[in-house]
């Protein structure tokens, strides 16, 4: 325990060094997003009779905590890997287990700092109720978790800080963009909204805000099944490949 | 009996049609120091990460003072402390805060005064709170030897310990490691320093294409060639040439 204690430790010493980066900027990002977007339609939209600024703020609170949780671990292996400290991680007896709950839970911590921070600097631009505080708690840990592991699969599949870049571009941006964080599914085309049910992210963002306003798009039990399946393919897929050792040892 | 502190049975490893390692054989005993040579790509490396559990031989065992290091890979990653050929380090944390981060992974904590007396001995003590990033290359050398050692390793790999680090330095490193093995740790080193070899170590395999080519006492390796006075370069030069 004490490997798994330590490789978690400095995991979350490595992004607190660099606060400004990691945590402060996403929270001044989301802030401008905020901004932005209810300036332009606070006065037009209400999403199941809530204010637009009030139904985007938990949504940008777990893209938030998505996002950075998944640039934690990926982030973090890749530049291991690139300029070969990951030997020492590699050379003591850690188990794969230890190795992937560290990385995981030290992403989902930096998520939910970035997302505490975000909640904070917007929670005084909207009226926010908190009608079930559980169901806020168990998605933001659920959604950490599964992006960090995310990006502990990118961050070993990587070889190259451009491919990291792809898989985040053209993977996690488009899955957290295109979930609701903006809008309810009940608003797009009914093609778009079936569309929208492939997406694991929608089910995170969903009863999320579920938490908040005790409303959502479809019911928080179906979100929470479908959150803890991928959770768990996930989380056994990534410990096969460290068992493997796949792109780690040669 | 006594377990030597490395057994290398039947080891070959490829990387697509390059053979690596070639059915290769040797024991270690404990308390030896070691030298394994050979030019680049004879599998110098690749053996050292088979030995460390970085790389996966294709057939054969390897065992750190018994324990398997692939199926007991935890006891036999105790045992073993590596000094990895390339100058890594990770630039988030100071030196202190590497060592320690270090002896965290092999599951020790509190290892305070053990990593005093290793900056000491390695010249480190005034860096100690310093990052890894402002350090020079011999410096970071050395910090690489510190974290190696941090967790007391019977089994010590060097792998090219002194490239790039300047001779007083060098010097400093080379009374460390003698002392660590006068106190019965086993050393393992590979060179492209020759003399340094041979005057360090006891026993010298030479690799070339993945395969043990000599394998003697240094000794016996000087007088290999009958009736010729040879230092251990000619000595190796011939071998390889053979």
């Amino acid at each position: 325990m004490i490997a798994f204690w330590t490789l978690f430790a400095k995991e979350v010493l490595r992004f607190w060094k660099v606060g400004f980066q990691t945590v402060a900027a996403p929270v001044l990002t989301a802030m401008l997003y905020l901004l932005i977007f209810s300036h332009v339609l606070d006065a037009h939209v209400r999403v199941h009779d809530v204010p637009y600024t009030a139904f985007l703020v938990p949504g940008l609170v777990m893209m938030s905590i998505l996002q950075n949780a998944f640039a934690n671990s990926s982030s973090s292996l890749i530049q291991s890997k690139v300029t070969g400290s990951i030997v020492f991680v590699l050379l003591p007896p850690i188990s794969y287990r230890a190795f992937w709950a560290a990385y995981v839970l030290a992403a989902a911590v930096r998520g939910l700092v970035v997302g505490l921070g975000v909640l904070c600097v917007t929670y005084w631009f909207a009226a926010l109720r908190f009608e079930a505080p559980l169901w806020i708690i168990v998605f933001a840990l659920l959604g950490g978790g599964l992006l960090g592991t995310l990006g502990v699969i990118a961050g070993i599949w990587a070889d190259k800080f451009d491919q990291l870049a792809a898989f985040q571009n053209f993977l996690i941006m488009p899955l957290t963009f295109l979930s609701g964080v903006f809008y309810s599914i009940h608003s797009l085309p009914p093609f778009w909204q079936q569309v929208s049910h492939f997406n694991p992210v929608f089910y995170m963002i969903d009863g999320f805000r579920y938490g908040f306003f005790g409303v959502s798009d479809i019911s928080p039990w179906t979100s929470l099944a479908v959150v803890v399946v991928c959770f768990v393919a996930m989380a056994a897929f990534t410990l096969a490949l460290l068992k493997r050792g796949y792109k780690l040892r040669m | 009996m006594n377990i030597p502190a490395i057994r290398i049975s039947g080891v070959a490893k490829h990387f697509g049609a390059v053979r690596a390692l070639d059915g290769v054989d040797l024991e270690i005993g404990s308390g030896e120091f070691f030298g394994l040579l050979g030019p680049n790509g004879a599998g110098k490396t690749t053996l050292i990460s088979a030995l460390a559990g970085l790389a996966r031989p294709d057939r054969g065992t390897i065992e750190v003072i018994g324990h398997d290091v692939q199926t007991d890979y935890r006891a036999a990653r105790r045992l073993l402390g590596v000094v990895p050929q390339e100058l890594v380090f990770d630039p988030f944390f100071s030196v202190r805060e590497t060592l320690k981060i270090q002896s965290g992974y092999f599951g020790i904590r509190g290892n305070d005064d053990w990593i005093d007396e290793i900056l000491h001995n390695l010249d480190l003590t005034a860096k100690a709170g310093a990052n890894m990033r402002t350090l020079s290359g011999g410096m970071k050398r050395r910090v690489l030897v510190a974290q190696a050692l941090v967790h007391r390793p019977p089994v010590i790999v060097l792998d090219e310990p002194t490239a790039g680090v300047d001779v007083e330095l060098r010097q400093g490193l080379w009374r460390f490691i003698r002392r660590l093995n006068e106190d019965g740790h086993t050393i393992v080193l590979t060179t492209h320093y020759l003399e340094e070899a041979e005057s360090q170590c006891g026993r010298i395999a030479m690799m070339k294409a993945g395969r043990i080519v000599a394998l003697d006492t240094t000794a016996n390796l000087l007088q290999r060639f009958v009736g010729e006075t040879l230092n251990l370069e000619e000595v190796f030069v011939r071998v390889m040439n053979s």
